[in-house]
């Protein structure tokens, strides 16, 4: 999570994608380059901007950055992956029950993020 | 008589060797493959790489930036510290998946507390944003007496009760399947990115059989879970001797087919497990453990981790690896064989 192999690892579990398919989804997602990845620098700023959840407890003491459940309830639609728990949470909280709005599974928030990075898919 | 490198042992005590030297033991060690596992020996590309990074004089080596591998584990406990405390330290110093599982490490003694099982894997996932999967082992022998139900094929094996001991390796088998599948469905329901299947053919063939059953069914009722199936060891021991799984013989499976079997009843990611000979070098550990799961990137469509702990796939058997060792293992995976993980 220092970088973005939680990323990788999701793909990976819950797609079963080989290594070099899901570190290029994951890299298209987030408008970085494969080797971006695996950079700790780097990842710490789209993190942070992706409301995916950055890596120390120091960083998240900081107020609006993104406690685990948000940062999964972003990741599910940012990588557009079911994620058990998030899907779980959903169905116990009824507003948030069909909030999922966007068919593909993408916010319009995430979706302009992805765009004023260059993101197509 | 070359310049020496420190290497080590597969106990992970330190060694010097020449190049020679470590050029022979690699070399051996992929003809130990060949003549037990009937694979394909490594190509002269493969195998002078290989030396290549035993031989380097540095302490630590590594792959190309980008070329990095996930990580994913069979545990993230301490017995010093809280479950979930050893889990969100997991993900503070960056893993990329960590897993809960109870100190046991055997689904048979799960199953006594699936509640409580379930109660921490919710607030764990309330708490981690990095994958949170539940694992344990599917230990079949624990099924046998004075531990389990069944009647203990390890002391009817040596009286020749043959049958009688077949007998019992398919009820324990049919026990440890459901349980499998229920602590599966109970942690599915508790929020589990996934379940880890780990050792699995520990007690042979009938233990391989009860996890490949408890994976398809777990399959089909959850289609969206991660199932991790990693392997005991190489080979598939014939304690029984007569199980098949769609009409495959499960006793004497070598990792090619482990995977095969594994992708049919439905596994996300495959761990391949080589044993590691503590009297020979790393270097002739990792070149035999190559050589053998190689066949499996052939055939994978689903990831391959091959099982890089201590003792397993070259890793010296010490609950502290030394860093010159683990890295070189490491890189020899990922660059040899492309291994979609470790």
């Amino acid at each position: 999570m220092r970088t973005a192999g939680d990323l990788v690892m999701r793909l990976q579990m819950t797609r079963g994608m080989r290594l070099r398919e899901a570190k290029a989804y994951v890299a298209d997602k987030l408008g970085v380059s494969v080797r971006d990845l695996s950079d700790g620098v780097i990842m710490q700023d789209v993190r942070s901007e992706f409301g995916i959840g950055r890596s120390t407890e120091l960083e998240n003491e900081c107020v609006g950055e993104a406690t685990a459940m948000e940062a999964k309830f972003n990741i599910a639609e940012l990588l557009d992956l079911p994620i058990n728990c998030v899907d779980r949470f959903r169905d116990r909280v009824p507003s948030l029950a069909g909030e999922r709005g966007a068919k593909d599974g993408t916010s319009a928030e995430t979706k302009a993020r992805a765009e004023t990075k260059g993101v197509t898919s | 008589m070359g310049a020496k490198v420190q290497t080590r042992m597969g106990d992970g005590t330190a060694v010097e060797m020449t190049r020679d030297e470590l050029r022979a033991d690699i070399e051996n060690g992929v003809a130990a493959a060949v003549k037990r596992a009937k694979v394909p020996p490594l190509d002269d590309d493969e195998a002078a790489h290989l030396l290549d990074i035993f031989a380097a004089q540095e302490r630590m080596t590594g792959v190309r930036a980008g070329d990095e591998v996930v990580l994913s584990c069979d545990g993230s406990a301490s017995l010093r510290a809280s479950r979930l405390d050893c889990l969100t330290d997991a993900e503070d110093v960056g893993n990329d998946l960590c897993e809960l599982q109870q100190p046991d490490y055997s689904y048979k003694a799960v199953k006594t507390v699936v509640p409580t099982e379930q109660r921490l894997m919710q607030e764990a996932q309330y708490r981690l944003t990095i994958p949170v999967q539940y694992g344990a082992q599917a230990d079949l022998g624990r099924y046998s007496k004075p531990d389990g139900p069944c009647p203990n094929w390890s002391m009817l094996l040596p009286e020749g009760r043959i049958d009688e001991a077949r007998a019992a390796q398919e009820a324990a088998a049919a026990e440890s399947e459901e349980d499998m599948v229920r602590i599966g469905e109970a942690m599915w329901e508790a929020g589990t990115d996934g379940m880890n299947f780990d050792t699995s053919g520990a007690a042979g063939d009938a233990d391989f059989l009860a996890v490949l059953k408890a994976v398809r069914r777990l399959r089909e009722a959850c289609p969206d879970m991660s199932i991790e199936l990693g392997m005991a060891s190489e080979f598939v021991l014939g304690m029984h001797g007569e199980l098949e799984w769609e009409g495959a013989r499960l006793a004497g499976a070598w990792p090619a087919e482990q995977l095969r079997l594994a992708q049919q009843a439905g596994a996300t990611i495959f761990g391949p497990a080589v044993n590691v000979n503590t009297g020979r070098s790393v270097a002739w550990n990792v070149a035999r453990a190559i050589a053998i799961i190689k066949p499996c990137m052939d055939v994978a469509t689903i990831p391959v981790h091959p099982n890089a702990g201590m003792g397993v796939c070259g890793m010296p058997m010490h609950p502290f690896p030394p860093v010159d060792a683990s890295s070189r293992v490491s890189r020899a995976f990922i660059e040899i064989l492309r291994v979609d993980g470790l």
